[in-house]
């Protein structure tokens, strides 16, 4: 690929050892809802720490409403956090950045959407949909806008890339259309791609092919990837990490393995019985004991966010929000469970 | 025992008049006993939801179908009037639609809604209405506080619940789930399959459960049917079906979905697209997909129906060349 990814803007290792692709502090993002004089804050993101490190791909796991996405859409800038800082390959972004700052930061991270059905513009052509980061972002000549994106949907498998570049969206399948999406993220030539549950709306044979896709591109264009999803067994497919949200908190983060292999986080446990696994025992959902619905987040409770379903709660939890508990090296766990 | 549901070569097609009919659901034969959970798996397309919109009476033109019966305790559905549909639908059949948790009406107190429902079919007593939807709720594990709420004030997964009380108060005996809960969360997924499947057992119910997640199908069903371009290739009871998927496609679709844990390793989804349903592959037509395709034969031969043991039957031509009994 004649456009393997030598980044001249990747910041050089210090000496405390290479510098990730992405750190994330404190991040809080709170929406205000209501009327005037009735108003209430939605507490969506909660101070979450989190750190990425280059190559790697992180799977950000959690029911709706968790966060999750709030989490992709702050990092991305798309939303602007309400507190906390954003650090991209060593370089902090300010919560109010200028337009060029940000157009800077647009083209080291990007985003590929849920749904491939609203996310791709109706009325243009995969051509003007996948040149369009390369205009306005990289730095690729006119006359080279042709080449550049016969190649990126080369690379994400829309081949011959001549039968596609005229067509509009309704013209394609739903995973064509996820297709596009990714070569119009990569287009960017980003370091950084997070994906919003990029499979969820697809067709159960097309899945397994963009999560394929997805590993692929992040192997060949040393790429790390944030995959969001609410789907245990594919963020445990696809991740080297993974971080479990819960009410707008990290509640547990550790390598894949670990992660899933021996869950610490009471709520970890409960999400991976929850998940549909054929290869256990039968009347396995007899066992099964979910306790209340998702949190309001309009309200928040001093302890941890969890405490209300949890089999194991103390009333320790419902003072103050749990501290980290590191339970291996690169393991830690939101839990007074672990003292 | 004289099944409680019984669809026999069943054949649907769309279309309108003076166009060319595209059939959607090819000579479809399942039964669904008392008690029992049916799974139907499929892709998109597949026609697995209108083989579910023809078997409970719902089938709407475009939508016709060209033959086969459905049987309902012996009674022909499909030749009911409107009325008479009216009259089964809730009472006898009930279904429970993917997007399901926005059928409520949004203007109406969901208390009114279930009261309605009972009231058209002659629970005309209200405080024994009220009565019998309050248990309901209980059932299905919403506070009884909601009970006089609008759906908006209700969660997706309470909403969703509500609507399967909904479908459950007056005591069905057939219930068709559509993707019941592809819109939820898993753990909210998990907690109704769970409340569903206790249900079940206390009204003695059939379920007809589609889905396109077959890891979920072999876990809560008793017995599954695997839909391909409109047609069923394998049914098996649901464990049979996990250990020993006779139909590559079965196969191909058991090993789209990642395994919860075990080592990490590549697994390969399903090559090319399901077929075009206007203009159908001679022979199987699963054969352009198949990994395992008998070339000469899969391409150009209708492929015959193999059963291996009671209630285990598959489609397929390699099937036929193993050890098992062609019928």
């Amino acid at each position: 690929m004649s456009r393997t990814l030598g980044r001249p803007d990747l910041p050089d290792d210090t000496e405390q050892g290479p510098v990730p692709v992405l750190d994330v502090r404190g991040l809080t993002k709170e929406y205000k809802v209501g009327r005037l004089g009735r108003q209430k804050v939605v507490h969506a993101l909660t101070s979450v720490d989190l750190t990425l490190e280059r190559g790697q791909v992180l799977g950000l796991v959690g029911e709706s409403g968790s966060g999750k996405t709030t989490f992709a859409r702050t990092v991305t800038y798309l939303e602007r956090p309400t507190a906390g800082e954003v650090i991209l390959l060593g370089r902090s972004l300010p919560l109010r950045p200028t337009q060029r700052r940000l157009r800077e930061q647009r083209s080291q991270v990007q985003m590929i959407f849920q749904d491939p059905y609203t996310s791709l513009d109706p009325l243009r052509t995969v051509r003007y949909t996948v040149s369009r980061p390369l205009r306005s972002l990289g730095e690729v000549p006119r006359r080279a806008l042709h080449e550049a994106v016969e190649e990126l949907l080369q690379m994400v498998g829309l081949v011959p890339p001549g039968e596609f570049l005229r067509r509009y969206p309704y013209q394609l399948s739903g995973g064509q259309r996820q297709r596009v999406g990714i070569a119009r993220a990569l287009a960017a030539h980003p370091a950084l791609l997070l994906a919003d549950e990029p499979t969820s709306m697809l067709d159960v044979s097309i899945r397994l092919t963009i999560m394929n896709l997805l590993l692929d591109l992040q192997r060949s264009q040393s790429l790390s990837l944030v995959f969001v999803t609410h789907d245990l067994a594919g963020a445990s497919y696809m991740s080297d990490q993974i971080a479990i949200m819960y009410a707008g908190h990290l509640m547990e983060v550790g390598p894949a393995s670990e992660v899933m292999g021996d869950p610490r986080h009471p709520y970890t446990q409960l999400l991976q019985q929850a998940a549909p696994d054929p290869g256990s025992d039968v009347g396995r959902a007899d066992r099964f004991e979910a306790r209340g619905d998702p949190p309001d987040l309009t309200v928040v409770p001093p302890g941890c966010p969890f405490a209300p379903r949890c089999p194991q709660a103390r009333s320790e939890c419902q003072e103050a929000l749990p501290q980290w508990r590191q339970v291996g090296p690169s393991h830690r766990v939101r839990c007074v469970l672990y003292g | 025992m004289a099944e409680l549901l019984e669809i026999s070569g069943l054949t649907i097609g769309y279309g309108w008049k003076g166009r060319p009919m595209v059939t959607v659901v090819r000579d479809v034969d399942l039964a669904l006993g008392a008690g029992e959970v049916l799974g139907v798996a499929g892709e998109s397309g597949c026609g697995k939801t209108t083989l579910a919109l023809a078997a409970s009476g719902l089938l709407d033109p475009p939508g016709q179908v060209l033959s086969g019966s459905v049987r309902f305790q012996g009674k022909d559905v499909l030749s009911l009037s409107p009325k008479e549909l009216r009259g089964l639908h809730l009472s006898e059949i009930s279904m429970v639609f993917q997007a399901s948790m926005n059928v409520l009406n949004p203007v109406m107190r969901i208390r009114d809604q279930f009261l309605d429902a009972m009231k058209y079919h002659g629970v005309s007593d209200r405080a024994e209405a009220e009565a019998r939807a309050r248990e309901m709720f209980d059932l299905v594990r919403i506070p009884q506080r909601f009970f006089g709420a609008y759906p908006h004030q209700l969660s997706g997964g309470m909403r969703q619940r509500a609507v399967i009380a909904l479908a459950l108060v007056l005591h069905p005996k057939v219930l068709f789930l559509d993707e019941p809960t592809t819109a939820l969360d898993v753990v909210v997924q998990r907690s109704i399959l769970q409340m569903l499947n206790d249900l079940r057992r206390q009204l003695d119910f059939g379920v007809m459960f589609i889905t396109h997640d077959l890891s979920l199908l072999v876990e809560i069903a008793d017995r599954v049917a695997i839909m391909y371009a409109g047609a069923v290739v394998e049914e098996a009871p649901a464990r049979e079906l996990y250990e020993k998927p006779r139909h590559p496609y079965t196969e191909a679709l058991m090993k789209a979905f990642p395994p919860l844990g075990g080592e990490r390793r590549r697994l390969e989804g399903i090559a090319g697209q399901p077929p075009d349903l206007r203009h159908l592959p001679s022979g199987c037509s699963f054969a352009p997909r198949c990994p395992k395709v008998i070339a000469g034969t899969c391409e150009t031969i209708e492929p015959p129906v193999v059963e291996w043991s009671q209630g285990h039957r598959a489609v397929c031509h390699l099937c036929s060349q193993e050890e098992a009994r062609v019928v």
